[in-house]
């Protein structure tokens, strides 16, 4: 089947969702639930808006999206309560010769 | 309805003519009084459904006219020079976007150091961004260019930006008598601009987005494609044109003389001194003709090939070079004429502004015939570079 491509590379809204960028990079950050204290300045600071406060069970705390957390580590940096840190993919855990 | 105008009054009037919708443009020395007379005619009300927007940069502006021609407008610049090449980042990615601009480049010179005359090589800095490029070699011949300029550059199979070239100061400051289009004529020739795809709130889209490896390349193949497309549209809009003005001004060549075995090769302006300079040859006995080279972008190489791939000698008179080769349309020509046996000889004349005279240009023209003449830049004086 041909390649279809839309003249002058046009594209409708929101075909970004579709590229899943969480595999870019080696670390990704994950957030301790019992020290975030849901303040919202990882939301503000994440360049790619995929960490998001959320509210379980009367408890809010943030939540990073891994499908398109690319590892900057922007979040873990400006957390003031050191609740997010940046965690090596299983993948990457190898030993090198 | 011919009237005397200068050369910025043929393009603004035919501009006029052809409705556009979007005039943006930075003042640039020798554009300015195109634009300027496009601002009257707008202050008078003379455009209708046009919007004239005044930008800070010639960045702006480009990027003014992508938004608005991605809107679905028929849009319009003038530019040059410095001009032209601030803008070129704007205008590499509307030939991406496939939005077919109509620019006017009033050739002049790049910097440093500074001038405002004129040469060829801003539109040369050009060459690759998937931009028509035509030169035009009277105030005729620019003022009819810019309805055809829209009819091809909006034309489904081609939708890419249209760069007409006319010579600064040479062109645009001339008094010539132009015979001024009807207002009937350009509008039975070129139909409202409706693209299929633009920009609106009911349906949001994005222009020019990002293209990983997988793809990228497809899209770039795509413009060359559009390219050879246009080749023959433009063949065709030529002869339409031609039939409807009244007014031939060839197709992609213009060739005097098809018989001769020396031909001499140039673009824009120049090309009216060389008719003069070919005939006086003639009658000294020379037998060469000349090769009026309007279309650059798309090249016309099987048309070269076609009509030069059996002469003896062909000599370029480039007013432009690639700094470290040689000028450009020599390098495009020898790429044309490959395999084929013409000896191509090659002059870079008159950069910055420097006068070509009629009777230097025939000593060197008629040198090349007795084979005594040497390739290279011509007209320049002995010089010796030293510190300050």
């Amino acid at each position: 089947m041909k390649l279809k491509i839309n003249i002058g590379a046009i594209s409708e809204p929101l075909q970004s969702e579709k590229f899943k960028t969480g595999d870019w990079g080696t670390e990704w950050a994950v957030v301790d639930k019992e020290k975030c204290t849901a303040c919202r300045v990882c939301e503000q600071f994440c360049p790619d808006g995929c960490i998001e406060v959320v509210e379980v069970e009367g408890k809010k705390f943030a939540v990073v999206d891994h499908n398109y957390c690319k590892g900057c580590g922007v979040c873990a940096s400006v957390c003031k309560y050191e609740a997010i840190r940046m965690e090596l993919k299983e993948l990457f855990k190898l030993e090198v010769c | 309805m011919k009237k005397v105008v200068r050369g910025f009054y043929s393009v603004a009037y035919s501009v006029k003519l052809c409705r556009p919708n979007v005039i943006c443009a930075y003042p640039i020395t020798p554009q300015t009084e195109i634009v300027e007379n496009l601002a009257t005619m707008y202050a008078n009300g003379e455009l209708e459904n046009c919007r004239y927007i005044t930008a800070e940069s010639e960045f702006a502006a480009a990027s003014i006219l992508v938004g608005a021609s991605a809107a679905g407008a028929r849009t319009f610049t003038a530019t040059c020079s410095q001009g032209l090449i601030l803008m070129s980042e704007v205008l590499f990615n509307a030939a991406g976007m496939r939005l077919p601009i109509v620019i006017v480049n009033t050739n002049r010179a790049l910097s440093a150091p500074l001038s405002i005359w004129n040469d060829l090589q801003d539109s040369m800095a050009l060459r690759d961004a998937g931009i028509v490029q035509v030169y035009v070699e009277n105030n005729q011949e620019a003022h009819d260019m810019v309805p055809q300029a829209y009819r091809i550059a909006e034309d489904k199979r081609v939708m890419l930006p249209f760069m007409i070239c006319m010579d600064g100061f040479k062109l645009t400051h001339a008094y010539e008598p132009v015979d001024l289009l009807e207002q009937d004529v350009v509008d039975s020739f070129l139909p409202p601009y409706r693209p299929e795809v633009y920009l609106t709130t009911k349906k949001p889209l994005a222009f020019g987005c990002y293209a990983p490896p997988h793809v990228y390349m497809e899209f770039r193949v795509a413009m060359q494609r559009a390219m050879e497309r246009a080749k023959d549209v433009m063949e065709k809009v030529f002869k339409e044109w031609a039939e409807i003005s009244g007014r031939d001004w060839g197709g992609h060549l213009e060739i005097v003389y098809p018989d001769s075995k020396n031909f001499v090769i140039a673009m824009g302006s120049l090309v009216g001194l060389l008719r003069k300079v070919v005939d006086e040859l003639r009658s000294e006995g020379f037998s060469i003709g000349l090769v009026k080279l309007r279309t650059f972008r798309p090249f016309p190489a099987e048309e070269l090939r076609k009509n030069l791939g059996s002469a003896e000698k062909i000599i370029v008179i480039d007013r432009s070079f690639s700094c470290g080769y040689e000028g450009n349309l020599s390098i495009e020509l020898k790429s044309a004429l490959y395999g084929t046996n013409p000896e191509v000889i090659s002059f870079i004349l008159g950069l910055g502004g420097r006068d070509i005279p009629k009777d230097f240009i025939k000593e060197l023209l008629r040198n090349s015939i007795l084979g005594r003449e040497k390739s290279g830049f011509k007209g320049f004086k002995e010089f010796e570079e030293v510190i300050p």
